[in-house]
């Protein structure tokens, strides 16, 4: 019953977290970029949202304002690679740490509590009581990140459906192609950039009013988090290749990692210990598939081996 | 139409490698031209279409298309009268993106994107049937990915890509140089019949000679970055392999044949 619970929670997280994923996998697989802006981008969404809250804006109005909050950190990796010429890795990774300092400016402190405010998730709890609906909190939060993450994935499907976004995913098959079809390549990485990291802080957000809190140091490692859900969403639906589907399966795989965290942290390692697993499970993730594959055409030598020497 | 003024490029200036591939060059091309281009290795025919279309810029020169200055253009902004193919098959094409999508992308060449579906069903129906023309079997296959197909079907679908929106030039870049022998005279054949259609102008690189006086109107010779020889029309017909094995040896600075241009 106790892990039944633990599995509820691990599902609202998966899905909130999972919006992050979504993020991560426009820019490093879609577009081929490798954004290290992520972990920044994350925590200025939950900041900017507690902050708004604090000051008395409406929940709702705070997730929109984090995400224009999370487009300008995006913008900021795009000059900077763009315009400055910084290689990608680098612009993401100077984003990120000056987004430590914005951050503490933002707040005024190292964290924000949240406890005594509404969020939606205590609203949507509250309204679904008044008619007579009782749902534990990780319920409601499951509703919520069903919602959102639905929201997520028919606007991106939709934008990179048409002529710019289409442009933007042939952007990360083909630069050279791209500009001798008449596209300007820094255009469309700006703009997959914005949208990654809009992406990115409104999961920041909900992450943020779910938690309770917001606090500086909560993005440290969200990076890989979004990561080992784009590959663990990859080893699990390994054949499905239409864009929708390649979003669902991040989202699957953004669950499934929560799930083994719940796991772990039922047989007793403490949270301290999440990061180093979470890195274990992406480089198991990232090890099997070739190791399977390898094995598959070891087999197939020695078959063919056999059939020769039957012959 | 196309109108070069003594272009210049000289790669990595001031180190050892310092190389002067295009040196004070000059062509002139009438529309309707289809100008095929041979040399031998670091002539500068390469140099030469990429300072054309924008991929690098020019240390100094005009290029001038259809009365304006483009030599200080982005490439992107060229790209609106500029068709290209290059030598690897890959380059042309979106390896994860579908048949349909990639004609698409190029349907839309020069033309401001937007949130408009990127690509409608009526298209979907010329594509079939411009890929048809070619008997190559493309039509039935829009929806798979590009990555699925041979380097002769990429470089016949980079050819219709590079002429979907019609292009001011077509720059063709040993196009067929990857590819067997066979299937290259497939895309040769694909190349003229298009150009021809459409009445395109272009210029086209290539190593075998006797496909530079085989197709085409006009034929230039480049070595050292500059056009050593310039024939057209039935004295170019006339044309033999060695004859230009000959010429070449006569003409060229240093007067050796080297072992690329026997095509």
């Amino acid at each position: 019953m106790q892990f039944l619970l633990a599995v509820e929670g691990a599902v609202a997280q998966g899905l909130l977290w999972s919006i992050l994923a979504l993020g991560s996998y426009l820019t490093f697989r879609l577009l081929n970029f490798t954004d290290m802006t992520v972990d920044g981008s994350f925590t200025t969404g939950a900041c900017v949202t507690a902050v708004c809250i604090a000051n008395g804006i409406p929940p709702a109005l705070a997730l929109l304002v984090s995400l224009v909050a999370g487009s300008f950190a995006g913008a900021i990796t795009g000059f900077l690679h763009n315009k400055l010429e910084i290689p990608e890795v680098l612009a993401g990774i100077l984003t990120q740490i000056s987004l430590y300092s914005i951050n503490l400016r933002i707040m005024g402190r190292a964290n924000q509590q949240l406890l005594q405010y509404d969020t939606i998730f205590k609203q949507l709890k509250n309204l679904l009581a008044g008619i007579g609906l009782e749902l534990s909190s990780d319920r409601v939060a499951i509703l919520i990140g069903l919602v959102f993450v639905t929201i997520v994935i028919v606007v991106l499907y939709w934008f990179f459906g048409t002529e710019i976004g289409s442009i933007i995913r042939a952007t990360g098959n083909n630069e050279a192609m791209v500009r001798a079809l008449g596209q300007n390549t820094q255009n469309t990485k700006f703009i997959a950039l914005i949208i990654a990291n809009s992406c990115i802080a409104l999961a920041g957000s909900l992450v943020g009013m779910y938690q309770g809190a917001a606090d500086v140091g909560m993005g440290a490692g969200a990076i890989v988090i979004g990561l080992a859900s784009i590959v663990i969403g990859e080893v699990i639906l390994r054949r499905v290749i239409a864009f929708g589907s390649k979003m669902v399966a991040v989202v699957i795989g953004s669950i499934i990692y929560r799930i083994i965290v719940a796991l772990v942290l039922q047989l007793g390692l403490s949270t301290n210990d999440l990061k180093l697993i979470t890195a274990i499970i992406v480089a198991l993730a990232l090890f099997l598939p070739n190791a399977v594959s390898k094995h598959n055409a070891k087999k197939a030598r020695e078959l063919a081996a056999r059939e020769n020497s039957d012959a | 139409m196309l109108k070069i003024e003594n272009l210049t490029k000289t790669f990595d200036p001031g180190t050892v490698n310092e190389k002067k591939v295009i040196n004070r060059l000059n062509l002139q091309i009438s529309a309707g031209d289809f100008i095929t281009v041979i040399g031998g290795n670091g002539a500068g025919k390469s140099t030469m279409l990429n300072l054309i279309c924008g991929v690098y810029p020019a240390d100094g020169g005009k290029i001038i298309l259809a009365g304006n200055e483009i030599q200080d253009m982005p490439e992107y902004k060229r790209a609106k009268d500029f068709g290209r193919v290059f030598q690897d098959p890959l380059m042309g094409t979106a390896a994860n993106m579908q048949l349909a999508e990639n004609l698409a992308l190029a349907f839309r060449r020069g033309k401001r994107r937007g949130l408009s579906w990127g690509i409608l069903e009526e298209e979907r129906e010329l594509y079939r049937k411009r890929l048809a023309t070619f008997g190559l079997g493309l039509e039935d296959r829009l929806n798979d990915k590009i990555g699925l197909l041979s380097g002769g079907q990429r470089q016949a679908v980079t050819l219709l890509m590079a002429t979907l929106k019609t292009p001011k030039l077509l720059l063709l870049d040993e196009h067929t140089a990857a590819l067997d022998p066979n299937t290259a005279e497939i895309v040769l054949n694909l190349t003229d019949q298009i150009i021809s259609e459409q009445n395109l102008t272009a210029l086209m690189v290539t190593h075998n000679m006797q496909a530079a006086i085989d197709h085409g109107n006009r034929l230039i010779m480049m070595d050292k970055g500059n056009i050593i020889y310039d024939v057209r029309g039935p004295e170019k017909q006339k044309l033999k392999v060695e004859d230009l094995l000959r010429l070449f040896q006569e003409l060229s600075v240093g007067g050796s044949v080297s072992d690329s241009m026997l095509g």
